[in-house]
């Protein structure tokens, strides 16, 4: 029994999550967005690929804490997928129904490799959601939001600070910071702030002066990062600025530039921090190194590699072999025990939330709201560049999480809230300005 | 500071931040709607945008901003195309490398999912290419799995072993071994029964009656056996002396790793380095003929037992004197002075170029681990070398299965085919799961270099150093070599490499017995009981 249920699942969940990512594709075109039919039937593949895995975990652990589990996870995402757009009927069903997908697939690999952590992500979703639930509304009453941009920089820096001056060192990398015995990372929330300050920055003003100005809070951002050896952090904030620089002035000659002093920069690191030197050796070539600083590199390449196109089936890898699996090497865990075609669709999911947050930007005429969406859109997309690019060794580790699906409260929690600040966003461009909230 | 906007539009906006917002959302869905009503107005919209632009710019640069009108929809776009070629790189990055490394993953001894495998699938049988059971995974009483090796030492080196690391097949098969293909009914009733999967089982080209000749000629010496079909590049026999034992790999283990001067985990036959001595004439010769294409058939030597050049003395073996030698007679005798003078007249850069082609100094395509050959030749070497390197002694080291790999290149009209162990892995019913088929490396050499070498390795058999070959109901074909390796010059290897029929050649041998003396008297005739054994068959 259990057996034919594994063999099954091995090829309809990803074939399930292929048709997901050609509705997300379709949900592109101008005469598709948001319609009903493709909300719907998303809405059932996710809960197809939901009840699949979990069952699949349930028969092959012999564990029927999974489908307990499973009841809350539905139950959740049935909230989300369905009762979000009763809330606000002029929601962009492209990123809700991707972010669902995401956060359900997320939910799924994490408790497969520990269900405590599960379960506590699941909360941390819970409480994120409900805050998220507000962001639209709030969005709509607030009128001062492009006053306040050296409030965020000033904001922003300081939390940074403090995390570097007290945060706890984990790997090497000062990242947490406690308060009462819950930990926070800091550097997910300043990103909000940050993408804030920028827009503020420089929707009004882009004389070169300003870019410069901005250029050096921007940079006090990332040398704070850099400092606190967060590495893939600094790399986002930094993309972040160049890219955001480059919609607000049109000038390519900025994009070049920030492209240089990237590699001016990295380079620079290479030769001044040996953690930057071991992770570009590592990256070169892991297999000399694969008992010391190539043994992660090497573990999830081995994920990957042992999993092929159709993966081992869940809990059926070793998965847990990788270090930091649930948090930097999620990816992997992902193609080891569902393949690579899902871990395929996966990424190509990611993207389609990208353009789709391009897509809205590109609507808006209010530049500041413009630079925020857009902003966001280059958070999100270079941090899943980094951590599956470097988890796959197509450039070197930088050890940030892959968004809703890596565990991590922070990380869930900012990145729910930006998807959200797109949402406000996008339902006041949808209804022209009138605030008229649906009360629910 | 705030700019002091100017135009319509923005006066209002001075009456309050909100105002403007408000603003901003109006023209975000004043936008929408003419999106809407189609095309013309768009393009209306687009063109009076345009011309926003233009003034904008202008006035941007006088410091009063209006950039908030500037359309940027392109850079936005622009943006797009970047991540999506970025992403398009990455995905097609991680499916190459799934396309093409999930064996080599699997095989890492540092994977640690080779154990999960094991703890689900039984490791598969290794058979020989007529069915003849190599190695397999028995249970004793107590349901502890064993692997066995029903031949003992017999294919120590090539079949290998699995535990204390892996070597041969064992290594070679190793993810197929530990994998299944079973129905998946099997699987379930394993499943229900709480029993194992079977693995797949792995069948070699291996033929257990001509390994056994090999094996039981080579006797107590030291040494070497490579046996190959010409046509297709499949190993037939691969023997190394001294071996062992894999089933008591466990009990040995320590004793052979403690021991450093052991070498008997060492696959003589791909990893051993042997000067080639009088084989690698093969080789010279071929460069002769490369240089003199119209003239080496007129080659005239007048041997006197000893050639001298710049204070460097060549002796033929034992000190023999040949007499007036023909370029035919000179490789058919082995004549060690002819061979110097023919040296001492080559293009050392062509020969260079020769030693390249035949995968000297090379990666050599083969699957089994194994040392490369060494040669070194330039434009800077010495006369004394040049003679020494012509004859097969000096720096100059081959292992047997690289001279195997010529020989049977020349067997082949001048195409290496690569050498291969694995036939095809089944499953447990007996259905082909992978087959590997014969695969060319390319050509060594010329047709016409090939024809000329088999007919002076035809010479060596007829007249030659290979004399106790001839008159089989089979003509072979071949080269002896008694290669010196120390410097007593009293010890000698004994090496023969050859094939048969001459004619239409079909195997190729390759033997070196370590310390036995000329090749002629040692390794010619274990190479006739192994081409008696193949046409027996």
């Amino acid at each position: 029994m259990q057996e034919y249920v594994t063999e099954l699942s091995k090829f309809a969940i990803p074939i399930l999550m292929a048709v997901h990512t050609v509705c997300g594709f379709l949900s592109m075109f101008d005469r598709l967005e948001n319609s009903r039919v493709i909300h719907v039937l998303q809405t059932m593949l996710l809960f197809s690929i939901q009840f699949l895995m979990f069952v699949d975990l349930a028969l092959v652990t012999r564990d029927m804490q999974y489908l307990f589990f499973y009841v809350f996870v539905q139950a959740f995402l049935l909230a989300a997928a369905v009762m979000v757009p009763v809330v606000y009927d002029k929601v962009n069903c492209l990123l809700l129904d991707n972010m669902c997908l995401l956060i359900g697939v997320g939910m799924c690999v994490i408790s497969r490799l520990s269900f405590k952590k599960a379960v506590k992500q699941y909360i941390i979703v819970l409480v994120s959601l409900a805050i998220s639930l507000f962001i639209p509304l709030i969005l709509s009453k607030i009128r001062f939001l492009k006053k306040l941009t050296w409030v965020y920089a000033g904001v922003g820096i300081a939390m940074l600070s403090v995390v570097l001056i007290l945060g706890e060192v984990t790997h090497g990398s000062k990242l947490t910071f406690s308060i009462r015995g819950v930990s926070f990372q800091p550097s997910e929330f300043v990103k909000i702030l940050y993408v804030f300050f920028l827009a503020g920055a420089l929707w009004e003003n882009t004389s070169f002066v300003r870019v410069v100005w901005t250029a050096v809070i921007a940079g006090a951002h990332v040398v704070v990062l850099v400092i606190s050896k967060d590495l893939g952090s600094a790399l986002i904030f930094f993309a972040g600025y160049v890219f955001i620089v480059f919609a607000a002035t049109r000038n390519y000659l900025y994009l070049f530039a920030g492209v240089l002093g990237g590699m001016g920069a990295g380079w620079g690191a290479y030769q001044l921090f040996a953690h930057v030197r071991d992770r570009v050796i590592a990256w070169k070539n892991p297999w000399i190194y694969i008992d010391s600083k190539g043994f992660a590199i090497t573990q999830s390449l081995f994920a990957i590699g042992s999993g092929s196109w159709f993966g081992m089936g869940l809990s059926q890898g070793n998965p847990r072999a990788i270090p930091y699996v649930e948090a930097d090497f999620i990816f992997s865990s992902v193609c080891e025990e569902l393949g690579v075609i899902f871990g395929i669709c996966v990424i190509l999911v990611t993207v389609i939330c990208f353009l789709g947050m391009l897509k809205v930007a590109a609507r808006i005429r209010d530049r500041f709201y413009q630079l925020i969406v857009y902003g966001i859109g280059i958070m999100y997309i270079f941090q899943i560049f980094l951590t599956i690019g470097g988890g796959i060794k197509l450039i070197p580790l930088t050890g940030v999480t892959l968004p809703f699906i890596s565990y991590g409260g922070s990380s869930v929690m900012t990145t729910m809230i930006m998807f959200f600040i797109i949402q406000g966003i996008y339902i006041r461009l949808q209804e022209g300005g009138r605030h008229n909230v649906r009360k629910g | 500071m705030r700019e002091i906007p100017k135009g319509q539009e923005q006066d209002r906006e001075t009456a309050g931040e909100q105002r403007a917002d408000e603003e901003g959302m109006r023209e975000m869905s004043k936008k929408q709607d003419q999106n809407r009503n189609g095309t013309a107005s768009q393009r209306a919209d687009r063109d009076q945008k345009n011309k926003i632009q233009k003034k904008a710019g202008g006035q941007e640069r006088s410091g009063k901003n209006e950039t908030r009108r500037m359309d940027n929809k392109r850079e936005i776009y622009v943006t797009g195309f970047f991540f999506a070629a970025v992403f398009a790189v990455l995905i097609g990055y991680l499916g190459y490398f799934t396309a093409t490394s999930q064996e080599q993953m699997i095989n890492n001894s540092y994977n640690s999912r080779q154990e999960i495998l094991l703890s689900r699938n039984y490791r598969g049988t290794i058979y020989s290419r007529d069915g003849e059971v190599l190695a397999e995974t028995v249970l004793d009483e107590m349901q502890n799995e064993m692997r066995v090796y029903p031949f003992g030492d017999l294919f120590a080196h090539i079949v290998g072993y699995s535990t204390k690391g892996r070597m041969g097949v064992e290594a070679l098969a190793n993810f197929y071994l530990i994998n299944t293909h079973t129905s998946l009914r099997n699987k379930a009733a394993n499943d229900a029964a709480g029993v194992k999967n079977p693995g797949d089982n792995v069948y070699t080209t291996l033929d257990v009656k001509i390994q056994e000749v090999a094996d039981d000629q080579l006797n107590v010496y030291k040494g070497a056996v490579v046996v190959t079909e010409v046509a297709t590049g499949k190993i037939l026999a691969m023997v190394s002396h001294p071996d062992f034992d894999p089933n008591q790999i466990g009990e040995i283990w320590d004793s052979i790793v403690e021991n450093k001067d052991s070498s008997v985990l060492l696959n003589r036959a791909t990893q051993g380095l042997y000067p080639p001595g009088s084989t690698f004439k093969i080789i010279t010769a071929l460069e002769y003929i490369r240089e003199n294409p119209d003239t080496y058939n007129t080659y005239s030597y007048q041997c006197t037992g000893t050639f001298t050049a710049r204070g460097s003395r060549i002796s033929c073996y034992h000190g023999t004197k040949h007499g007036e030698v023909s370029f035919e007679r000179s490789f058919a005798k082995s004549c060690n002075s002819s061979f110097a003078n023919i040296g001492m007249g080559l293009d050392r850069e062509r020969f260079e170029v020769t030693l390249e082609g035949l995968l000297f100094d090379q990666p050599l395509p083969l699957t089994l681990s194994y040392t490369e050959s060494k040669v070194t030749i330039s434009k800077d070497t010495s006369t004394d070398e040049m003679l020494q390197t012509s004859i097969g002694q000096g720096k100059t080291q081959i292992t047997p299965l690289h001279l195997n790999m010529i020989t049977s290149a020349i067997a082949n009209d001048g195409v290496l085919m690569k050498p291969y162990v694995i036939d095809r892995v089944e499953n447990d019913a007996g259905h082909v799961i992978k087959s590997y088929y014969p695969d060319s490396y390319g050509q060594l050499m010329d047709v016409s270099e090939a024809e000329i070498l088999k007919g002076l390795m035809t010479a060596v058999v007829e007249g030659g150093t290979a004399s106790k070959l001839s008159g089989q109901s089979y003509t072979a074909a071949g080269k002896t070599g008694s290669a010196e390796y120390n410097d007593t010059k009293t010890d000698s290897h004994a090496w023969f490499t050859g094939f048969a029929p001459a004619e239409e050649p079909e195997v190729c041998v390759t033997i070196i017995v370590e310390g036995a003396g000329s090749g002629g008297d040692y390794a010619v005739p274990i190479a006739r009981r192994i081409f008696d054994a193949y046409f027996d068959h």
